[in-house]
């Protein structure tokens, strides 16, 4: 059974779709790359699964429950508690880090937990240690985000939700704002995580990470899902013209590798 | 100029002195207080998804900062007593009148704070399951706070200084004493350079403590 699912979701900006129903299950433990180019709805497909943004039309279930209650004209609605509820079990991690600068690495991890699972002080503090040591910044906890650099930043992110132990992690584009000596680090934790075996649903334009890491890839070109598989079958055999397209855009330029230069 | 400066007699009014500087920062810190958590609830209402709230916000906000203080100290000095026939102490009435007046800039100061905080901390917050409530006071009130805090102090400074028109209903404040005093020695000169001074050294202490403040704020950014 699938951990986290979508049905025919579909969203639309004013009068612009940018989903046109997609269908997406992703299994315990999975490891799902979403691809696609820019404006294919692969953000808006990962915020409407925990709900920053709300589908215009379509269901998402968590571990087989579904989230809201249709009235009687059809239409999904939700408590904020319910909502809250979700991401408790569905993690994020942004693009932009968006650590809260006013607060020290430790307490970054440790208010969410305080003030949304009640933990204690002392018990916040334990899990929070725990998480930063595991993305390797336990040394780092008195300090404030704004003198990390991005990739440290990044990983402390990654703790915070990981400090919530979460059901689910969401990736959007997490790597994209960092220097690239510093993307490494990042997808290192996120390929640690997925050996782990954590629930993931990531949007990424590394395509090396995905093929290395990736259970599934998804391809999604203008707001439909047009191709999904292996990374063997979408990134090395793809059949759809779309989604050659976007991988000849992803390897105009690559290094030689040592066998075809000698 | 022959005036002939004389500061001496003061020292007999001292308790009189003293008991007026304190009623002025006890009126001051009340009305700071009180301004502050309303200013911080309307602008909550301001940026509310609610319609009905934000016009709740808005309507407060043009009520009372158009409205001078000092017709508002009256209106609630000499009006409410007709209207109810309730008549409350001079502290009670200052301390309403005057929360009200300065809530309204507190509230325009903290929401010009609020708005200029990136949506992505909403975002971040709103992910990992807090509610609105958890959002706004502990992620988006507290830094928005720090960033308007040189605004904020300017506003303090205001309620100070507005503080001294609750004299004008005969709350015993700084205001108030002195003119007792000058009244019975016949010496405003003296009385009123010496309250000018002390009340100008009280909000001195303000800003300083505001700098210090903005100081220790400043090592998290």
């Amino acid at each position: 059974m699938s951990m986290i699912a979508a049905r025919n979701i579909h969203k639309s900006f004013q009068s612009q779709d940018v989903l046109k129903g997609v269908d997406l299950d992703i299994g315990k433990g999975e490891t799902v790359v979403l691809l696609g180019a820019s404006g294919s709805g692969k953000s808006t497909l990962l915020r409407c699964l925990n709900f920053l943004e709300m589908p215009t039309s379509g269901e998402v279930c968590l571990d087989g429950k579904r989230v809201g209650t249709p009235d009687a004209g059809g239409r999904m609605r939700y408590s904020e508690t319910e909502l809250c509820q979700l991401r408790q079990r569905v993690g994020m991690v942004f693009q932009q880090f968006n650590l809260f600068p006013h607060l020290t690495v430790e307490w970054n991890v440790m208010i969410a937990q305080r003030k949304v699972l009640g933990r204690s002080e002392a018990q916040a503090r334990e899990r929070a240690r725990y998480y930063l040591e595991k993305v390797g910044l336990a040394e780092k906890i008195n300090e404030y985000p704004a003198r990390l650099s991005g990739g440290q930043q990044q990983r402390v992110a990654i703790a915070r939700s990981l400090a919530m132990e979460p059901d689910v992690m969401l990736f959007d584009e997490a790597t994209s704002a960092l220097d690239p000596e510093l993307v490494g680090e990042v997808l290192q934790t996120m390929k640690n995580l997925s050996g782990e075996g954590m629930t993931m649903l990531i949007v990424t334009h590394e395509l090396g990470f995905a093929y290395n890491v990736a259970h599934r890839i998804v391809f999604l070109h203008e707001g439909t899902i047009i191709e999904e598989g292996t990374p063997d079958e979408i990134l090395v055999h793809p059949k759809s013209e779309r989604t050659k397209a976007f991988l000849r855009g992803h390897t105009v330029f690559r290094l030689p590798q040592p066998e075809e230069t000698a | 100029m022959t005036y002939k400066w004389d500061f001496s007699f003061l020292w007999n009014y001292r308790h009189v002195l003293a008991e007026g500087l304190l009623n002025t920062v006890y009126l001051s810190l009340t009305v700071l207080a009180c301004g502050l958590v309303l200013g911080a609830v309307l602008a909550a209402a301001r940026i509310s998804r609610f319609a009905t709230l934000r016009a709740v916000g808005s309507v407060y906000v043009e009520l009372f900062r158009n409205v001078p203080a000092l017709v508002l100290l009256f209106w609630f000095f000499y009006t409410i007593p007709v209207l109810t026939g309730i008549q409350n102490g001079r502290f009670l009435t200052a301390a309403v009148a005057f929360s009200l007046y300065s809530g309204a800039y507190f509230c325009e100061i903290l929401r010009g704070g609020i708005q200029s905080i990136d949506r992505g901390q909403w975002e971040a917050s709103i992910a990992l399951g807090m509610t609105f409530r958890t959002v706004f006071g502990s992620i988006i009130l507290p830094q928005a706070i720090r960033r308007t805090l040189p605004a904020l102090t300017n506003e303090a400074i205001e309620v100070f200084k507005i503080s001294a028109v609750a004299a004008t209903i005969a709350y015993p404040d700084a205001l108030y004493q002195a003119k007792l005093i000058s009244d019975t020695e016949y010496r405003p000169v003296e009385v009123y350079t010496v309250i000018a001074v002390l009340l100008t050294a009280i909000i001195l202490v303000l800003s300083g403590l505001s700098y210090a403040l903005e100081y220790k704020f400043s090592k998290s950014n």
